[in-house]
């Protein structure tokens, strides 16, 4: 999105009537200034803090912190880490599983919506409503929803005859049902999302299928997926990258456990760092994190140049 | 796409079922607020509703509630108005003040890189910044963090926004002697009012719903809303019923800003992908 948008902010404008003088140069920084300082003081300090730490061992004497250099022992320490390992996996199939589901119920709810013309609006307001409600509301709700006791899940299941289970208790279920509740979570936005691409596309083009003799199942995969294509990676994008960030519903639902079976990225770094009061480390899986993630972002950039090209 | 002759009742189930699967969970909970614990744990489909809960969460003497709800609207609202301001300012700047190509790809490039960051591993950095220069449990260490968390997504919307206003409205007052200021405040800002308005809104339900980097940041002083709720979830006798209730009223917000913005929720959330 910000790279689309940085092309059209930089592309060749006419030449400026007015030239440059010292009143404009100084509204320039005016304007740009507070953001630049807050991205300075706020990110790239603070990341720069974060890559200094990584190198240090952070202890207290007396009130007074004490930084000593320890070098790489921190990175080494990281490849030995079995939390980190369960963290970067379990984060990965968290992300891929979770967002795969709400791209395909997400599609397929945007494409019955289109189909109808009364109540798309209640419908769609009715979506909306998870995206806005904190993601620890979301826990509690699910907390609740999967209750070993009274949770209406297993009410529910035990009309059908299933006997109770312990969703966020057992090993076996504990990572899936996370994912179940994400899919609850943020389906509604990649429906959302899909909707508005589906509403904008030409309509000409479904007449001259129709006209072809296209059925419903050929009109889809032929016409309305190609068509779809850009606002596809772009919601599957924009969803990974918040997918990979997921702490709060973890944090109340299962605190990464039971074992490690839910320990996510997210989940690691703050036990290391609040919880065990590891400075020095919980730094080197910070900058480990955010090296992984600009590895992503080059990645998805790269993919997304390809396809540009292709379309 | 709507056409298609055949009958749109299949459709409406589906779309009916997909919509109880979404409100069940939520009535569900707060109905579970207007319950005993015993009710609750027997799973009696009718009971008598009670305020007992709600009126435990918000009046006891033991619960902070009323003044995490204080805290989350002073650091949502302060925020937000922070976030918008400075990403407006900046969506103009960098679209329209002719900078560098570079300076425009090298800021948005770290705006993306820094979005993606989980809020987890920033949260520490600024914890330990915040304790450096005593800010940390303080309103101005979690506004500030809460204003650079949602700066990136204000300043692409915003950018959106900025982008659509006609640039000949402008030339036409640079032509009539308008300064800078003035065409910000008399010729932009009158046209991207929605825009603002829809990226505000969001700015406000992310920082309200934020937890990671108010966990960190926070004490019992300061604590934000999400913050009280995961409290509740740790003790070692889960008051479920109470849990319940407080997670109703912190999805007031969200619902109040769906019945009264919808149409700029919508805006918001779609502009920056889709454009």
């Amino acid at each position: 999105m910000a790279a689309a948008q940085a092309q059209t902010l930089s592309s060749p404008r006419r030449p400026a009537k007015v030239s440059e003088d010292r009143g404009q140069r100084l509204w320039r920084w005016l304007t740009f200034g507070p953001a630049l300082a807050m991205m300075l003081a706020l990110s790239v300090l603070p990341i720069a803090n974060l890559f200094l730490t990584s190198f240090q061992n952070i202890t207290w004497a007396d009130g007074q912190q004490v930084r000593t250099w320890v070098g790489l022992t921190h990175y080494q320490a990281l490849f030995s880490d079995s939390l980190f390992g369960a963290g970067i996996s379990n984060t990965l199939i968290f992300a891929f599983g979770a967002v795969a589901g709400q791209m395909v119920l997400g599609f397929a709810m945007a494409l019955l919506c289109t189909k109808i013309v009364r109540g798309r609006v209640l419908y769609r307001a009715i979506f909306i409503l998870p995206i806005l409600i904190p993601g620890i509301v979301i826990g509690a709700i699910w907390k609740l929803m999967l209750n070993f006791d009274f949770g209406l899940v297993n009410k529910a299941l035990g009309l059908i005859g299933i006997l109770p289970h312990d969703w966020l208790g057992s090993p076996e279920t504990a990572l899936l049902s996370v994912i179940a509740v994400d899919i609850w979570h943020w389906t509604p936005f990649c429906f959302l999302l899909f909707l508005a691409g589906l509403e904008s596309l030409p309509q000409d083009v479904f007449e001259a299928a129709r006209m072809d003799g296209a059925g419903a199942w050929q009109e889809l995969v032929y016409v309305t997926l190609p068509l779809m294509i850009p606002t596809i990676i772009v919601t599957f994008a924009f969803r990974l990258v918040l997918a990979f960030k997921v702490f709060d519903e973890v944090y109340l639902l299962t605190s990464g456990g039971p074992g490690t079976s839910t320990e996510v990225i997210s989940f690691t770094l703050y036990q290391r760092f609040f919880t065990e009061d590891k400075a020095g480390y919980g730094s080197a899986m910070s900058v480990a994190v955010i090296f992984l993630v600009s590895l992503l972002l080059v990645l998805a950039l790269s993919a997304r140049r390809r396809t540009g090209a292709a379309s | 796409m709507s056409r298609r002759t055949g009958s749109v009742l299949p459709v409406h189930v589906a779309l009916a079922a997909g919509a109880a699967l979404v409100l069940v969970p939520i009535i569900w909970t707060v109905a579970a607020g207007f319950r005993t614990q015993i009710s609750l744990l027997m799973g009696d489909v009718l009971f008598t509703p009670i305020g007992s809960n709600f009126a435990e969460v918000l009046w006891s003497k033991t619960s902070d509630f009323l003044l995490n709800y204080r805290n989350s609207i002073i650091v949502g609202i302060v925020s937000t108005v922070l976030c918008v301001v400075v990403a407006t300012l900046a969506a103009f700047s960098l679209n329209r003040m002719r900078w560098p190509a570079w300076t425009v790809h090298l800021f948005l490039a770290w705006t993306m890189i820094f979005h993606m960051i989980p809020p987890v591993a920033l949260a520490s950095a600024w914890f330990t910044m915040a304790r450096a220069v005593g800010l940390e449990n303080t309103f101005t260490g979690l506004i500030l963090a809460h204003a650079t968390l949602n700066l990136p997504m204000a300043i692409w919307l915003m950018a959106v926004f900025v982008r659509d206003v006609p640039k000949e409205l402008e030339e036409a007052a640079i032509m009539d002697g308008a300064d800078t200021p003035h065409i910000l405040w008399h010729v932009i800002l009158p046209l991207i009012t929605p825009g603002l308005a829809a990226t505000s809104i969001l700015t406000f339900i992310f920082s309200w719903n934020e937890f990671a980097v108010a966990l960190t940041l926070t004490m019992k002083q300061t604590a934000t809303v999400p913050v009280a709720i995961a409290k509740f979830a740790q003790d070692f006798e889960i008051q479920y019923t109470q849990m319940a209730a407080s997670a109703a009223l912190a999805m007031v917000p969200a619902i109040l800003v769906l019945l009264v913005a919808q149409r700029y929720i919508v805006k918001g959330l779609t502009q920056g992908a889709v454009k």
